[in-house]
């Protein structure tokens, strides 16, 4: 097969994935469940058009990187885990932050830059990170997160704990030596991770089949004799089902395993993104992918969500946004009189912390 | 007290650490079937099992990485670095992870993390095996440095930095793991932050660390006997947080500095220490500050080419010559 119609039957591979988003659910599924899922991804869309809202409102700094169009993506890979397991992801994570429950007023204040933030005002949008829900960081260096996040699985391998550590990166980063690399040591070592590809077919806006040879980006994995799998990004169902059949693996055989999530991102690579790159038509038909509506639409084919209920939910989340911003607004700026007297406390851990990491 | 090489000290600190905390792990290439490049870990696989000691394959970036994340989880990591000239693998996880993540994530999460690693030439090793990049690491808040220079000081300041909840450079060099020294039996620390005065004297003050504050007290004492010249010492041990009161205190005294120092001079920890002492010292000052360096080139193989290039007790001799006081100078 030449470049160019290996490239055609990769993009069409990419797409027929996402056709299934919309077949009937299959059978067994709670519908509280569902539901709740359904509410979540609602509460994640409200919640990224808001922090772009602000953005241009100045009300948040620096690069801000949002989840729109990749909320079944996102929604499935919380869902896949138990409120134990680990969870390190890049720096576009503003969903993966309150799929594991951080509340959205906390991460809309670290955008804001507020003493109330996940951080406390010292990460902002690429850097969310809470101990409690075991939510190990964003991470703005493209495959930093990686060995970190093999790290942790390596203690938990070491402790014979039963946690596993699921990782989220974008596929550029399968380009870097820290993704091969991070690869061959969960292998050699037979760590309980997950690493978890999120292909929205770019990177910033070069095109995956531009940037890897290998576009089917799960084969990567065979590398290191390693199971992976790909599956439609739209489909949130089909990813938490990849992401609780890979959590089996690393929990009760020791073993990593990757799974490849096709998706799409509405919007530019960041809020200040014009878009430039992309073909009009094909945004257009990302765009009419609509993991939400797809799930909707799944939903009350079943017969368990009307236009009335959908209806309820969205109002609820976008209460739960406007609170959040309101939380965001009202909460103080982390004190520059403490932060000067305090500098060393900032940088450096006391003695004290021992074992506070654990 | 015992007397042992540096090596020994390193490697008694490592065993006794693993003995002590079950947390504590050590990492690293060739470190365990191979029993170490330098043989810091001799042995220790073969007591303390795979779990402890791990060999790993050849990553830096990877492994250094992993050691990261597993700090994260409340592990204690000692990594081993074959040779500091491979450190520049590992950057971006020292530099932009290990380093950031207790301040940037609003101190939710320490890294308790050591990576050992000797730097020095006069191997003839060449270019790519024989660098200092202390100041490379120096620079950055996050991280703490360390460059002991005899067998007491490397092992109180490697139990120190295996028990402190920050990520820790700990400087070795080539030429001192053969030295030889007196080491207390005990359970002793060196703390991270201050310097010592290793020779007190009265007409000018050496700064120095890592293998050139060894050469250093040689020296001093070579030219207090021979010269009549009274020198101190001042070996920092620790050059991140870096001990401004001991430097200051002592040039007080002298009212002349030096600084030596292996690695290169542009930019080097030499620039730095001239910097505190005009800032804090200004008045104390009978004469320029002086800096002994190595030559600014990628080091030469070629041994006469290796000697003219390295700094040493020749290059030290002739700046203390110039800068004595008169009466002194012969």
């Amino acid at each position: 097969m030449d470049t160019k119609s290996k490239q055609q039957a990769d993009a069409q591979s990419a797409t027929s994935v996402r056709e299934q988003a919309l077949s009937p659910l299959p059978p067994g599924e709670n519908r509280d469940t569902l539901l709740g899922y359904y509410h979540q991804m609602v509460l994640i869309r409200h919640f990224e058009e808001k922090s772009s809202e602000m953005y241009t409102k100045a009300k948040i700094g620096g690069y801000c990187h949002l989840n729109l169009g990749e909320e079944a993506t996102l929604v499935g890979f919380c869902a896949g885990l138990e409120s134990t397991d680990y969870v390190y992801t890049n720096y576009r994570e503003h969903g993966y932050a309150i799929g594991r429950g951080i509340s959205p007023g906390a991460v809309m204040a670290e955008l804001f830059g507020k003493e109330t933030g996940t951080s406390r005002g010292r990460g902002g949008s690429m850097h969310l990170f809470d101990l409690e829900r075991r939510f190990m960081g964003g991470y703005a260096i493209v495959g930093g997160q990686l060995p970190l996040a093999t790290g942790a699985a390596f203690a938990i391998a070491y402790r014979g704990s039963q946690e596993v550590v699921a990782c989220q990166m974008g596929d550029g980063t399968t380009n870097t030596g820290a993704f091969h690399e991070s690869l061959n040591l969960a292998k050699i070592y037979h760590l309980p991770i997950i690493y978890f590809v999120v292909n929205n077919l770019y990177g910033m806006g070069l095109r995956v089949e531009q940037g890897s040879a290998v576009s089917e980006l799960y084969r990567k994995a065979c590398a290191y004799d390693m199971q992976s799998w790909r599956v439609d990004g739209n489909d949130i169902l089909a990813v938490r089902d990849a992401m609780r059949n890979a959590a089996v693996i690393a929990r009760e055989k020791h073993e990593p395993s990757l799974i490849e999530a096709v998706s799409y991102r509405f919007r530019g690579h960041s809020v200040v993104d014009p878009d430039r790159y992309r073909d009009r038509v094909e945004v257009q038909q990302g765009r009419e992918h609509d993991p939400i509506t797809a799930f909707a639409t799944r939903l009350t084919a079943a017969g368990l969500l009307d236009d009335e209920q959908a209806r309820q939910i969205d109002e609820q989340a976008q209460q739960e946004v406007e609170a959040a911003v309101t939380f965001a607004e009202e909460s103080p700026f982390p004190s520059v009189e403490e932060f000067m007297q305090g500098l060393e406390a900032y940088v450096y851990a006391p003695d004290e912390a021992v074992g506070k990491g654990k | 007290m015992a007397e042992v090489t540096y090596r020994q000290a390193l490697h008694d600190c490592l065993r006794e650490e693993l003995l002590r905390d079950g947390n504590v792990f050590l990492l690293g290439e060739e470190i365990g079937t191979f029993e170490g490049s330098y043989k810091i870990t001799a042995g220790l696989l073969k007591e303390f099992g795979p779990k402890r000691v791990v060999d790993t394959p050849i990553v830096e970036n990877g492994f250094v990485g992993m050691a990261t994340g597993a700090a994260m989880l409340g592990l204690r990591p000692v990594v081993e670095i074959m040779t500091i000239n491979f450190i520049v693998l590992a950057m971006d996880q020292i530099v932009n992870h290990a380093a950031k993540i207790y301040a940037m994530f609003g101190g939710q999460c320490p890294i308790p993390l050591v990576i050992r690693t000797p730097g020095g030439g006069g191997q003839q090793l060449a270019a790519t095996h024989s660098q200092n990049l202390e100041v490379w690491f120096a620079h950055v808040p996050g991280l703490k440095v360390v460059a002991p220079s005899t067998p007491a000081d490397a092992k109180g300041l490697l139990r120190t930095s295996v028990r402190d909840n920050n990520p820790v450079i700990f400087l070795e060099n080539l030429a001192l793991y053969n030295i030889k020294g007196e080491v207390p039996i005990d359970d002793f620390l060196v703390p991270i932050g201050q310097a010592k005065v290793t020779k007190e004297g009265t007409d000018l003050t050496v700064i120095s660390y890592s293998r050139m504050a060894a050469v250093a007290l040689d020296v001093a004492r070579r030219m207090e006997q021979e010269n009549n010249l009274s020198i101190e010492v001042v070996d920092l041990r620790s050059l991140r947080p870096l001990d401004h009161k001991t430097i200051i205190n002592s040039v007080k005294k002298t009212n002349r500095a030096i600084v030596f120092e292996e690695d290169w001079r542009s930019f080097g920890i030499g620039a730095e220490i001239a910097a505190i002492l005009q800032e804090e010292a200004f008045d104390d000052l009978d004469a320029p500050i002086k800096r002994v360096a190595s030559l600014e080139v990628p080091l030469p193989y070629s041994k006469p080419l290796e000697l003219a290039t390295l700094t040493g007790s020749k290059q030290l001799l002739e700046a203390i010559n110039d800068l004595a006081p008169r009466r002194r100078r012969r």
